[in-house]
């Protein structure tokens, strides 16, 4: 589904969870953005290394699965609001569906995202599981 | 504003019409709304097109051309309108910017869409385009996906039960009975709805609107050109239209849906309506959860008490305002390009008195469209001559 010129431009923030802040009113973007909503013009961007710490604001199970995905399913997609205070979409791994729950605190795994069966590629980039010592 | 008048509509049957290629389904529809009209080829200035993704869909762009050609309409000016589920809304709302700017008087303004060609993991993946391709549908997310991630989060703040939005699907599925363009003529129960299989938790099968293929279509004019054809046609009285964020992650709020309630107060203050004159509405419910967030960000009731309205019957024929008379994206079916113009064309029905067996009492209507996960949305407000 992607070409690897689209995939590359994305890399390093799939890859590190790199975002932007805006210097003037501290704003942070993830995704990144090349440009401040809130200061428009006046605002300029920096490249800020994320956490990867957060918690959960909802979720889901998928059982349909795109292309790609198909011998991933069933698996968790959620809803993280990092500390930093951004959300971002993200599959949850190395956790049973049933244990996850609104609030869950949660960090961020590099792993493999998808396969391109056409193409032969496969795609990495960040997912996030339950915070280590929250374990039982 | 000022009014504009719809003086012909016309619906294909919504379903799997394996049968129908793509340009016959806009044809059908629109030779019915020109009947309807009772007016002539020679008398439309121009044609506007709501259409999701063609391209995806049947290998097609370039529709809008295709359209004026097989409808035998050329020379006229032709444009394909494009908000994924919303596309048909933007057309609507695209016709009666057209008339208002006084560059034409009659535009005839259609919505199609053939979704029934593909195999289910592309048209999931053709969907998932209506949300932000790098940031949601490239992690593995998809349409029924972002709803259901809405639906958990309502039920979280607002003790919104499942039960609820069960309710939703059961009543647009009874209201569809009466309508015989629609996909589905079953009716449904909340149990069916919670032993259906589950699609993304909680959402399962059965709150889910189905594939469909099917197209819809109006002609509107001027109030003055209008006279010549129709003697007291249904105005658009209303108009409103709002962008929000493409990805779910940047909402500010994901449990309030922030383009309806821009789009409707645009349409209101142009109508100088307000949410407690309109008397029946067709709203956005791709997925039960979605009518809530509709009833609740138009106004019909405060949020966080849409699944409570629904138990109680207050969206259903008969309650204080009927939603989703003709069934809905739900049980009428969801030709993604072509709802938006549908949803109109059963407001006009309503108006006028020609709703058959679930006709309800009615002088101001509304139509609300959503394309993706909420970035787009539009609304217009309708009322009897
Ligand atoms: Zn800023």
């Amino acid at each position: 589904m992607g070409s690897i010129p689209r995939f590359w431009r994305n890399m390093q923030s799939r890859y590190n969870l790199i975002g932007r802040r805006c210097t003037r009113c501290g704003e942070v973007y993830f995704p990144p953005r090349n440009f401040c909503a809130r200061c428009r013009r006046r605002g300029e961007l920096e490249e800020v290394q994320l956490s990867g710490r957060g918690e959960v604001v909802s979720f889901t199970v998928i059982r349909t699965p795109p292309e790609g995905f198909e011998r991933q399913a069933p698996y968790v997609m959620a809803l993280v609001r990092l500390e930093e205070g951004v959300m971002l979409t993200t599959q949850l791994v190395d956790v049973n569906p049933e244990e996850v729950e609104i609030g869950m605190r949660v960090e961020s795994v590099f792993r493999k995202i998808q396969e391109d069966g056409e193409a032969g590629l496969i795609y990495y980039g960040f997912k996030f599981r339950p915070v280590e010592e929250d374990r039982p | 504003m000022k009014r504009v008048a719809v003086i012909g509509v016309g619906l294909t049957k919504f379903g799997e019409l394996w049968e129908t290629s793509f340009s016959q389904l806009f044809v059908e529809a629109g030779v019915k709304a020109i009947n309807d009209a009772g007016i002539d080829g020679s008398d439309i200035d121009a044609l506007y097109v709501g259409n999701m993704s063609g391209g995806r869909f049947v290998d097609q762009e370039h529709i809008s051309c295709l359209i004026a050609d097989h409808a035998g309409l050329t020379p006229i000016p032709a444009t394909r309108v494009e908000a994924a589920c919303a596309s048909g809304g933007l057309a609507i709302r695209q016709g009666v910017m057209a008339i208002l700017s006084g560059m034409h008087d009659v535009v005839v303004v259609g919505g199609v869409e053939k979704m029934t060609d593909l195999v289910t993991e592309k048209t999931t993946q053709t969907l998932a385009t209506a949300s932000d391709s790098e940031w949601e549908a490239f992690m593995g997310m998809t349409f029924p996906g972002l709803y259901a991630l809405i639906a958990r989060r309502h039920m979280h703040e607002y003790g919104t039960t499942r039960e609820q939005l069960a309710m939703v699907a059961v009543k647009n599925h009874r209201n569809a009975l009466h309508n015989p363009y629609a996909q589905f003529h079953t009716e449904i129960s909340v149990e069916d709805v919670l032993r259906s299989p589950l699609v993304a938790d909680p959402l399962r099968l059965l709150d889910c609107s189905p594939i469909t293929d099917g197209a819809a279509c109006v002609v509107l004019a001027s109030e003055e050109k209008a006279r010549e054809f129709v003697d007291s046609p249904v105005y658009i009285t209303g108009s409103g239209q709002a962008s929000s964020t493409i990805a779910l992650h940047d909402r500010r709020s994901i449990t309030v849906a922030d383009a309806t309630v821009n789009a409707a107060k645009e349409a209101y203050a142009r109508a100088k309506r307000s949410a407690d004159d309109i008397q029946v509405a067709e709203v956005h419910d791709a997925f039960t959860i979605g009518e809530i967030l509709a009833i609740e960000g138009l106004g019909f009731f405060r949020i966080g008490e849409g699944g409570r309205a629904t138990e109680e019957g207050e969206t259903a024929i008969g309650g204080r305002i009927p939603v989703n008379t003709s069934g809905g994206l739900k049980a009428k079916g969801h030709p993604v390009g072509a709802t938006g113009v549908a949803q109109v064309v059963e407001v006009v029905l309503q108006l006028r008195g020609e709703a058959g067996k679930r006709q309800v009492d009615a002088d101001v209507g509304l139509a609300h469209n959503v394309g993706g996960s909420g970035g787009t949305a539009v609304v217009h407000i309708l009322e009897k001559g």
